[in-house]
């Protein structure tokens, strides 16, 4: 026998189930009105600094069906790459939004202010990217990944620089499509799987 | 660019996947095609990770954590067993995580969700919406009221039923915490029967799971109480953690 730890296990996870939606976005599974302010409604408010861009796609599944309950959450600073919390941070961003695929074509829009560089431990700089945190029915575990912008320096972005495989970089880059616009499409398994984190 | 130096605290504990149930199991047939076949990319965490959205009581309305009566506004009560669902949130480190959003969410006593996908034949009450969200208290604690819910049926293998559960989604206070997991209730012999559940193969995990009988907290002619205790992720904190630069 040994000593005991004084830590403790982190419970595990179980899946988001097919009805996720009514916890999370009430309004979306068709319960508006639940209650008075939602959780994660947009990551920013008029007025916020930056550009505003929008981001489309959709989560694939390992036969290529675009996932109609796919629902994800999205973390991010501001656009001096201050998260909310810090000092200095842009008050109009919270950083924070729920987005669904949509229930008719598995298509989901991402809107918010594009973010900054960041600054981290050691003073190592990442390239502006936004956390995702993919869950749904058949996800046992959330599903952490990164976007990050095919229009901005992603040379010596710490995370990107320790993907082996190159061409795999890629799943992790948003394609601009348009002025202010970006399409970025998750895929589970298989061809073109996206890089998941864990981090 | 930020000046922000990142954090007093070291990063996040490296999440142990042991204590998570597997990603593909054939048994739980959706999370054949929804499950990466390449490995994650594990890293030590960053600011991304290492910070996260924070939520004031202001966005919460006053019956939110009360399941039996939010759905109506108070105006009448949900039916089923009525039950206290209560506990702490702490993190790796057996330190109580205060302030952080809690959200819930189940089928009606029956085993119907109110979601438009939802066809069982079970009925809807129309006293039920079947959510609820609270913050934790400084010392971590949380309550919830609702009613226990029913058992249902699920197209899987041909006869298989979701033990009592219910849905709890867990921020802390950093996004690399994030948490969605179940509670199941002592004594539910459907439990050793469900796919889902199952899909965390060590046993000890499952058994975490599941909420013990509270007589101790239950409410005498009116609710039973179940206690159900919830584990986040922790921070590194060493004194040798914040290295100065160069050394």
């Amino acid at each position: 026998m040994v000593q005991k730890l004084d830590t403790l296990v982190e419970t595990a996870s179980q899946t988001a189930g097919p009805y996720v939606h009514i916890g999370l976005m009430p309004t979306y599974a068709g319960n508006a009105g639940y209650y008075d302010q939602e959780i994660g409604v947009s990551p920013i408010e008029d007025g916020c600094e930056g550009e505003i861009i929008e981001i489309t796609g959709s989560v694939y599944d390992g036969t290529g069906w675009a996932m109609r309950d796919a629902l994800i959450e999205s973390w991010q600073p501001d656009a001096k790459g201050v998260f909310p919390g810090q000092e200095g941070a842009d008050p109009k961003v919270s950083g924070h939004c729920r987005f669904a695929a949509d229930a008719e074509t598995g298509e989901f829009t991402l809107r918010t202010v594009k973010p900054g560089k960041v600054k981290g431990r050691g003073g190592v700089v990442s390239a502006p990217h936004i956390s995702l945190w993919v869950v749904a029915r058949g996800i046992n575990i959330g599903l952490q990944t990164r976007i990050y912008f095919e229009d901005e320096d992603n040379a010596s972005d710490p995370l990107l620089a320790r993907i082996e495989q190159r061409p795999r970089v890629d799943t992790l880059i948003a394609r601009k499509t348009g002025e202010g616009k970006y399409r970025f499409d998750i895929r589970l398994q298989g061809e073109g799987e996206t890089v998941f984190l864990d981090i | 660019m930020s000046n922000f130096v990142t954090t007093e605290k070291g990063p996040l504990i490296p999440r142990n996947r042991d204590a998570h149930p597997v990603a593909y199991d054939p048994g739980y047939k959706t999370s054949v095609s929804r499950s990466p076949n390449l490995p994650l990319l594990s890293m030590e965490s960053s600011p991304s990770e290492e910070t996260g959205p924070t939520f004031g009581h202001g966005k919460l309305g006053a019956l939110d954590n009360n399941l039996i009566l939010n759905w109506t506004k108070g105006a009448a009560p949900a039916v089923g067993e009525r039950i206290l669902m209560h506990g702490r949130v702490l993190d790796e480190n057996a330190r109580p995580v205060p302030n952080t959003l809690l959200e819930i969410w189940q089928a009606n006593a029956g085993g119907r969700y109110r979601h438009k996908k939802d066809t069982y034949l079970a009925p809807l009450d129309p006293n039920f919406g079947g959510c609820g969200r609270t913050l934790t208290d400084e010392n971590g604690y949380y309550q919830f009221l609702t009613v226990r819910p029913g058992a249902y049926p699920w197209p899987n293998r041909g006869n298989d039923w979701r033990p009592m559960h219910i849905h709890i989604s867990v921020y802390g206070h950093s996004f690399g915490q994030r948490l969605i997991t179940q509670m199941y209730f002592e004594g539910d012999p459907l439990i050793n029967h469900c796919p889902i559940a199952a899909t965390i193969k060590n046993r000890a995990q499952l058994d975490a799971l599941v909420a013990p009988l509270d007589l101790a907290h239950s409410r005498p002619l009116d609710y039973l109480a179940y206690k159900f205790d919830i584990v986040l992720r922790g921070r590194r904190q060493s004194m040798f953690e914040n290295k100065l630069e160069g050394m």
